[in-house]
């Protein structure tokens, strides 16, 4: 294999491994802070897509608005969802957050579908790029789609923007208090109920805006986001459950390493993350930078 | 699973109690070829038995598998692979059905070490893996065709191109099945099983090892859910990739759950209320979907006990 088609594949790596590290930094925080495993994390990233789409069948909206609006809407499904349905569950097992979720993928998909189907009339939908960012850039060793970077470039902005707020500010503080004890967090006169709600929303809402953000390249169909989530789970635990560092990073590389490795043994795209993941488990059990189940 | 009701000592009346309930099943499968046509009720033998299956995992050691469709999957593609290539039926579908337990020894290994909701995610991840293996593995699989026209031979003068003969066969399997579990559920093991499973701290300070109470509970598991995909592909006549996809494994969940956990009797119950609602809404050409997810939502909320846990429930109290 040359040089340049495996630069090309290199690019073409990070841009999924964009949407994996979007989507795991997304399932992280809500993990990480609320011990919600969140199935529906696919679907919601689809109804990302789906809004996007819909705002410019319906009012016309371009995509630099939609861009803002529907993670913002999806958000506030999530807060929704979080207040009347995850919070009954709270004090359980995970395990039900993940069943409940499931199903709520269940019934989006198709409730997406039915809405396609009868309003747009179609079960797919192709969703085209801004102006701007259409058309090729010459990086002097390789041509890349300009879109493609964009997407490469805003994820790492979003993902280094977390971190940060989560490690390193104030409202990070609040957040991690909140869910390590919120008893003695009340005590301060924070709202905590508040902050869960909160902080599931934004976790949320990275998935509607990496829906968005997927819609130019993969276009908009219901079950978009159901092969996507498995890989990413797979993401999660090799880069261990709950871990933001380690999400965003695993995401970046099982993209890289996925796309490098079909383009020299095509087959095996699909399979590699799942068999990285065996191996990592073989090794470290709680992931690459998660702490050992104890210590969590 | 903590919030679910303990296995107490045997009393004289649960005895009865049991007794009744197992009597109750046994007839009611006798004739359900009767009263609903037998490729529906053969699935409600398949997919009862997988249930049953996922809930010795899941009901008595506390493990949330999401992956189970792996061996369900793989073994209904083996039984389809061996039938398609002149084997008989009771070679095809004990080939399937051991296809499925060697396939559990890696994915136990690995999985078993974790707990709680990492191993929901290694499952899943693991049963992923073979999904698409079923998908670019054209050969043998037939990708997105699946297998389909294999002859199923007759044997011991029994005709299995007759739907009913198929299903009295399936339901002298979901007994063998049924019995198995049962057994390994009121055996030293099964006991041993829960103990790890309600606390797993003082199991190992009493001598258990609860690694390998998991790995045999998770084999015993995958083994009868490969029996029960053999007879889901010898009822049926075809095997799609839908065996291995992971709605499949979300389905036997559901299905455990709203019969009602560490009950045996729920998941097959269980079973055949999804079946029967998701061929009801088929027929009236309701959003399957739309409709399965909801009772998925209401069931997870407020229903966590399932049909036959709260009937249990409401008779130990009086």
């Amino acid at each position: 294999m040359n040089t340049q088609l495996l630069l090309i594949q290199v690019f073409n790596g990070l841009v999924n491994g964009a949407f994996y590290a979007l989507l795991s930094l997304g399932l992280a925080v809500i993990f990480g802070m609320l011990r919600i495993v969140n199935f529906a994390h696919g679907a919601l990233y689809m109804l990302g897509a789906f809004t996007a789409f819909a705002l410019g069948q319906a009012l016309g909206l371009g995509f630099w608005p939609s861009l803002v609006i529907a993670p913002v809407l999806v958000g506030l499904l999530g807060a929704v969802l979080e207040r009347t349905l995850l919070s009954r569950l709270y004090g359980l097992e995970p395990s039900y957050n993940l069943l409940l979720t499931f199903g709520l993928t269940l019934l989006t998909q198709d409730l997406v579908k039915q809405v396609m189907l009868s309003r747009f009339a179609v079960s797919s939908a192709p969703y085209t790029p801004p102006e701007a960012l259409s058309g090729v850039v010459n990086l002097g060793f390789v041509v890349f789609p300009k879109y493609r970077l964009f997407v490469i470039a805003l994820s790492l902005v979003i993902c280094v923007l977390t971190w940060f707020v989560i490690e390193k500010t104030r409202v990070g503080a609040v957040i991690r208090a909140s869910t390590e004890n919120p008893a003695v967090t009340r005590a301060f006169g924070i709202d905590v109920g508040r902050w869960v709600t909160g902080v599931f929303a934004v976790g949320v809402g990275l998935a509607g805006l990496a829906g968005v953000l997927a819609a130019p390249i993969y276009s908009v169909e219901p079950y978009m986001g159901a092969e996507l989530i498995i890989t990413t789970f797979a993401v999660v635990v090799i880069g261990g459950l709950g871990s933001i560092l380690g999400s965003v990073i695993t995401g970046f590389a099982v993209g890289v390493l996925a796309a490098v490795g079909a383009a020299i043994y095509p087959p095996i795209a699909n399979t590699l993350v799942f068999i990285l993941m065996a191996a990592v488990l073989l090794v470290r059990p709680s992931g690459l930078f998660g702490l050992p189940e104890g210590a969590r | 699973m903590t919030a679910l009701p303990r296995v107490a000592a045997r009393t004289d009346r649960e005895r009865t109690t049991r007794a009744a309930w197992l009597a109750g099943l046994g007839v009611l499968l006798l004739v359900l070829p009767k009263l609903i046509y037998p490729v529906l009720a053969l699935d409600i033998l398949a997919w009862g038995l997988f249930a049953v299956a996922f809930d010795l995992l899941f009901g008595f050691s506390g493990l949330l598998s999401f992956g189970h469709a792996a061996f369900w999957g793989s073994s209904a593609y083996v039984t389809a692979y061996l039938l398609a290539h002149g084997q008989s039926v009771p070679v095809a579908i004990l080939g399937g059905t051991l296809s499925a337990l060697l396939l559990a020894v890696p994915i136990a290994f690995l999985s078993v070490r974790s707990s709680g909701i990492y191993f929901s995610m290694i499952t899943l991840a693991f049963a992923q893996m073979v999904s698409f293996l079923a998908l670019q593995w054209t050969d043998v699989t037939g990708g997105e065709n699946g297998l389909q026209g294999f002859d199923r031979p007759a044997f011991l003068g029994l005709d299995f191109s007759n739907s009913t003969t198929r299903y009295y066969v399936c339901l002298a399997l979901f007994a063998l099945g049924f019995a198995v579990a049962w057994r390994t559920v009121r055996s030293p093991f099964g006991r041993a099983q829960q103990a790890v499973r309600d606390n797993e701290a003082r199991a190992q300070s009493i001598g258990y090892d609860p690694r390998r109470f998991k790995f045999t509970a998770f084999l015993i598991s995958a083994a009868l859910a490969g029996l029960a995909g053999s007879m889901y592909t010898f009822g049926h006549g075809v095997v799609s990739l839908e065996v291995v996809n992971w709605r499949t494994s979300g389905e036997v969940v559901m299905m455990t759950l709203l019969g009602g956990t560490t009950t045996l009797f729920g998941p097959v119950i269980g079973a055949g209320l999804v079946l029967l609602l998701r061929d009801q809404l088929t027929t009236a050409n309701l959003p399957v979907g739309i409709v399965t997810g909801v009772v998925f939502v209401l069931v997870v909320l407020f229903f966590r006990r399932g049909v036959v846990g709260t009937v249990q429930h409401w008779t130990r109290r009086k």
